[in-house]
């Protein structure tokens, strides 16, 4: 058998102090963070565009600066990134082109990058020539019927022609996506099952640019708002939600606590992204409330602990049993949270870019959810319970005595601070 | 718990084969060919596990529609409305005009007649949807709060509708349409699997279809500024002065009112634009078509396109009745506010028209398009648009895939080590628990998005602590020295209670995100519920009926591989 932990007896408790000072400095210096430097809030919640553009050959970040504003787009706020891992072809081609709202129709920043792009890189696109890789399969679709260079519309029963240029542009735009999303070459698309015309169809109908746009996201100013109000408001009731839950199946103040923790938690989180000056995006947002599940997960654990403990060890002194009940917890918290660091550890390492704010969020919310539900919630709990029962002695000792009669006997020891 | 291993691995046999049976087939009765080859089994596997668009690539576009505007444009046309039929009984109205969106004002000269003017505007309005209030010789109509509500979702519902049909022509599969955020927003959620150049479609949804046929006023005169065209209009208001793109005075329509080819006068692009002066009132509008379709010129189908609209049947004979009586006078084809073209009418025309214009073949088309579903009732504003390209939703499948095999491979590998045999069971009821969770998410018919992924992450978390939980608390009652199949149910029994209580917890929370949450959230919440429920199931009950068989094998077992 295999134990991390044998009987372990750490006094975590007897460190809260230096715990809660180690909490408040972080606290205080995320806090301090979020008021002066605030947040890098994503297109998602800041509004603006957000282009991932795939090139031909592994770009170079101030050619394309250059291009943008050559082709009369300039505003000093865009930002150009390259993907941060790159373990793929298509990873070292792409660029994320990142600008806050400056047209004023929503769509007006997709459009004028992707003009001054095609206008710098774009040159052996001839005007009258589809762009394959800017365009879907519908419009190359339409383009091959127009030209119909296999005179198609002619010889087919009416109707079949679009079908057939429609298989073919569909199978086009397929190898395209294949490839990368990217064609360096019109010769590249097989044509086995198509005509051979159809190549030289394609050849007259479209080109191959240098430029693939893989994604676009556009938001709105007015959206960003919505999502974040929200989002802020959702992930409050849903706290609501569990501290009415935990007061129900324990007591409140194992709910305030269980609470209080989970928003240190999360406080915490938001001031290191702030400090780091991390991006905050959408995924991030199911991060903070996977981070605050986890986070409750861990607390309840422990405070079944110390239920279970009061149930069996009524006359022991409350700390000790606190302390027994993180103790004996202890291998399985290192276990789950050390397998679930690990797989986030994989989303963060092979999760891609689009996940990095999510597994980020993650990561640091693990780590932290582990150790409020060690070093925060117990010290409150214990520490909330001996203020009442000060409170309680010196003001009526009697009423200790008066506990309901269809209480179970362990609650009746967990309860003898009545508070509600 | 030795006892009825049986049943209960009978119970675990049919949920597992009820899943797989979901997974595989789907939510309809099962039919020979399903299993007939590999192929055919994982065609069936994408069908019923459904991609977001993020996964699959496509186009999400939000848009908003501005049912302010309409709803202010009908107050405008109601003060119209309301000033000509006062008119009409003899009340002279000194003026009428809208205050607001929902909120207009009368003045009338004669005040002694200011109760029949309010009755019979009030009439014509309808008395369950205006108030009115009267002071001296001023009347104020109110357009009720509930009348203003049922109107705009009217508005977004007729938006939809054509929406729908201007879609339904690009031949994208599977598009969604729908009501999205809260409902005073008025926003619309078009998903476009498979487009990823949405400009096109974006244009022809925003494309206004406002036709209409009007007389032209007097004498064809064409004025080269919009100031000289308003001064010679003067203080008249039944007619108005369009901006003109092609003039045409040869005859467009034979007697048959069929259209002849004819050369225009094409205005030179950079050319200043000129004014016709038109009337307001128009003889046919775009609710009187009854089909349009592009068309070219010439002979040999190329270049010189053209739409060609027909008329429904009430409108054709008033169209008749109307050019049968203005022969020689001019007819304006008015398109979103300006002049098309304004062809002489030679003779009665019965049921077909053409528009003519710049058009290209794509243009005419999707012209054609917006002019067979109608028009929309108010303006579209685009608010949000996502556009994933397949190959890049390819690669984060690809990733996101590895990254979740990679963290299973290894949480996997650590329980069989950490726990040995024990924790061979953990991975079983892992598996049946992922099993579970996509046979929920067909079911429901959820869609799988990145967020989704990342619940089905924290689910393979949760999953393992369940199984943690127990075997550690297993481990402590073998330490205390009790009997092996004590300490496996006094294990399963205290964890219970713990597993019960996060699980719930969680549950709880995820809940208040699915119902309150949007998108993204929501994605995450449906699969973190989905796999919870299911890991209930799996940890307690399955994982139970293993050690159960385990146990069952010998008399009195002295040891355990935990």
């Amino acid at each position: 058998m295999i134990e991390l932990f044998r009987n372990p007896n750490y006094d975590f408790l007897g460190k809260a102090k230096y715990f809660i000072a180690f909490s408040v400095v972080v606290l205080i210096a995320g806090c301090v963070s979020m008021v002066t430097r605030g947040f890098n809030l994503g297109v998602d919640f800041a509004g603006g565009t957000k282009l991932t553009v795939r090139f031909v050959s592994p770009p170079d970040e101030n050619q394309i600066r250059e291009a943008l504003r050559k082709g009369g787009y300039a505003p000093d706020k865009v930002v150009i990134q390259r993907t941060s891992k790159q373990l793929s072809q298509s990873d070292r081609n792409e660029v994320f082109i990142n600008t806050p709202q400056t047209e004023a129709d929503v769509d007006g920043d997709k459009r004028k990058i992707t003009a001054a792009l095609q206008q710098h890189y774009g040159t052996p696109v001839p005007a009258d020539k589809l762009d394959v890789n800017l365009v879907g399969a519908s419009t190359l679709a339409d383009r091959l019927t127009e030209l119909d260079v296999l005179d198609l519309k002619k010889t087919l029963p009416p109707g079949e022609a679009e079908k057939e240029y429609r298989r073919f542009a569909d199978h086009v735009i397929r190898v395209r996506d294949a490839a990368g999303g990217t064609l360096s070459d019109l010769k590249a698309v097989p044509l086995t099952g198509f005509d051979v015309k159809m190549g030289e169809a394609l050849e007259r109908a479209a080109a191959v640019g240098a430029f693939n746009i893989v994604s676009a996201e556009i938001v709105g100013p007015q959206v960003g708002k919505d999502l974040r109000n929200r989002a802020i408001i959702v992930t409050i009731v849903a706290c609501i939600g569990m501290l009415f839950f935990i007061a129900l199946r324990f007591e409140w103040i194992y709910g305030v606590a269980a609470v209080i923790a989970v928003v240190h938690d999360v406080l915490i989180t938001l001031g290191l992204f702030s400090l780091f000056q991390w991006e905050i995006s959408l995924t991030f947002i199911a991060a903070m409330l996977t981070l605050v599940g986890y986070s409750m997960n861990d607390t309840i654990v422990i405070f079944d602990r110390i239920r279970e403990q009061l149930k069996e060890r009524r006359r022991e002194d409350l700390a000790k049993l606190t302390n027994n009940a993180i103790n004996q917890t202890l291998s399985r918290t290192v276990i789950t949270s050390g397998l679930t660091l690990l797989s986030v550890l994989a989303l963060v390492l092979f999760g891609g870019d689009v996940l990095r704010s999510f597994s980020l969020a993650l990561l640091v919310g693990i780590v932290f959810g582990t150790y409020s539900s060690i070093a925060i919630a117990g010290p409150i709990l214990l520490w909330w319970k001996r203020y009442l029962e000060q409170r309680q002695s010196a003001a009526a000792p009697e009423a200790t005595v008066k506990v309901r009669a269809d209480e179970k006997p362990s609650q009746r020891r967990a309860k003898s601070a009545p508070i509600r | 718990m030795r006892e009825n291993v049986l049943q209960r691995a009978l119970v675990i046999l049919v949920v597992t084969l009820g899943c797989l049976y979901v997974i595989l087939i789907g939510w309809r009765a099962p039919r020979l060919d399903d299993f007939r080859s590999l192929d055919q089994i994982k065609k069936n596997l994408v069908a019923n596990i459904k991609l977001g668009l993020d996964l699959k690539g496509g186009s999400h576009l939000v848009m908003q529609v501005m049912v302010d505007e309409a709803l202010k444009k009908m107050t405008d046309d109601n003060a119209e409305k309301a000033k000509t039929m006062l008119e009409n009984i003899g009340i002279t109205v000194k003026e009428a005009k809208s205050l607001s969106n929902t909120q207009l004002v009368v003045t009338i000269a004669d005040a002694g007649r200011i109760t029949e003017a309010r009755d019979k505007i009030l009439e014509d309005f309808g008395k369950s949807e205006w108030t009115a209030s009267l002071s001296g010789d001023t009347l104020t109509f109110t357009l009720t709060e509930r009348a203003a509500q049922a109107y705009r979702q009217r508005a977004v519902e007729q938006a939809m509708l054509i929406i729908e049909n201007r879609i339904n022509a690009f031949g994208v599969a599977e598009p969604t349409l729908q009501r999205y955020g809260a409902e005073q927003n008025h926003q619309i959620l078009l998903q476009l699997p498979g487009v990823d150049d949405p400009e096109r479609v974006k244009k022809t949804l925003v494309l206004e279809s406002n036709l209409e046929l009007r007389p032209v006023d007097g004498t064809y005169r064409v004025y080269p500024t919009l100031e000289e065209a308003q001064t010679a209009i003067g203080s008249r208001t039944d007619v108005e002065a369009l901006p003109l793109d092609e003039r045409e005075d040869e005859e467009a329509f034979d007697e048959d009112g069929n259209p002849i080819p004819q050369p225009k006068r094409q205005p030179k692009p950079d050319a200043p634009t000129q004014y016709l002066v038109v009337s307001k009132t128009p003889v046919v509008v775009g609710r009187d078509l009854r089909d349009a379709f592009a068309s070219s010129g010439s002979a040999d189908g190329e270049g010189n396109y053209r739409i060609i609209f027909k008329l429904k049947d009430d409108a054709a004979k008033k169209f008749a009745d109307w050019t049968g009586q203005n022969i020689g006078k001019g007819l304006a084809i008015v398109l979103n506010g300006r002049v098309k073209s304004a062809p002489t009418i030679r003779g009665q025309i019965r049921d077909t028209g053409e528009i003519t214009g710049n058009f290209t073949k794509a243009s005419a088309e999707d012209l054609a398009l917006v002019l067979r579903s109608g028009a929309l009732p108010a303006r579209i504003v685009y608010l949000e648009e996502r556009t994933v390209g397949p190959s890049l939703g390819a690669d984060s499948i690809r990733q996101g895939v590895a990254a979740s095999i990679a963290g299973l491979v290894f949480i996997m590998l650590f329980m069989v080590v950490y726990y040995r045999l024990s924790g061979v069971n953990a991975i079983l009821s892992l598996i049946l628990n992922l099993v579970m969770l996509v046979a929920a998410l067909v079911m429901l018919g959820a869609v799988l998005t990145l967020p989704g992924i990342a619940g089905v992450i924290l689910t393979i978390g949760m999953a393992v602590d369940s199984n943690v939980l127990i075997f550690e608390r297993i481990r402590e009652e073998l330490r205390a020295g009790k009997p092996v199949i004590t300490a496996v149910e006094l294990g399963f029994d205290r964890a219970f209670v713990t597993i019960v209580d996060t699980h719930v917890t969680t549950v709880v929370s995820s809940l208040i995100l699915f119902v309150f949450g949007t998108g993204p959230i929501r994605g995450f919440a449906v699969t973190l519920l989905a796999g919870l429920l299911a890991n209930l199931f799996t940890a307690t009950f399955v994982s139970k009926t293993m050690f159960g068989y385990v146990l069952s094998r010998s008399e009195r077992p002295a040891a355990l591989s935990i």
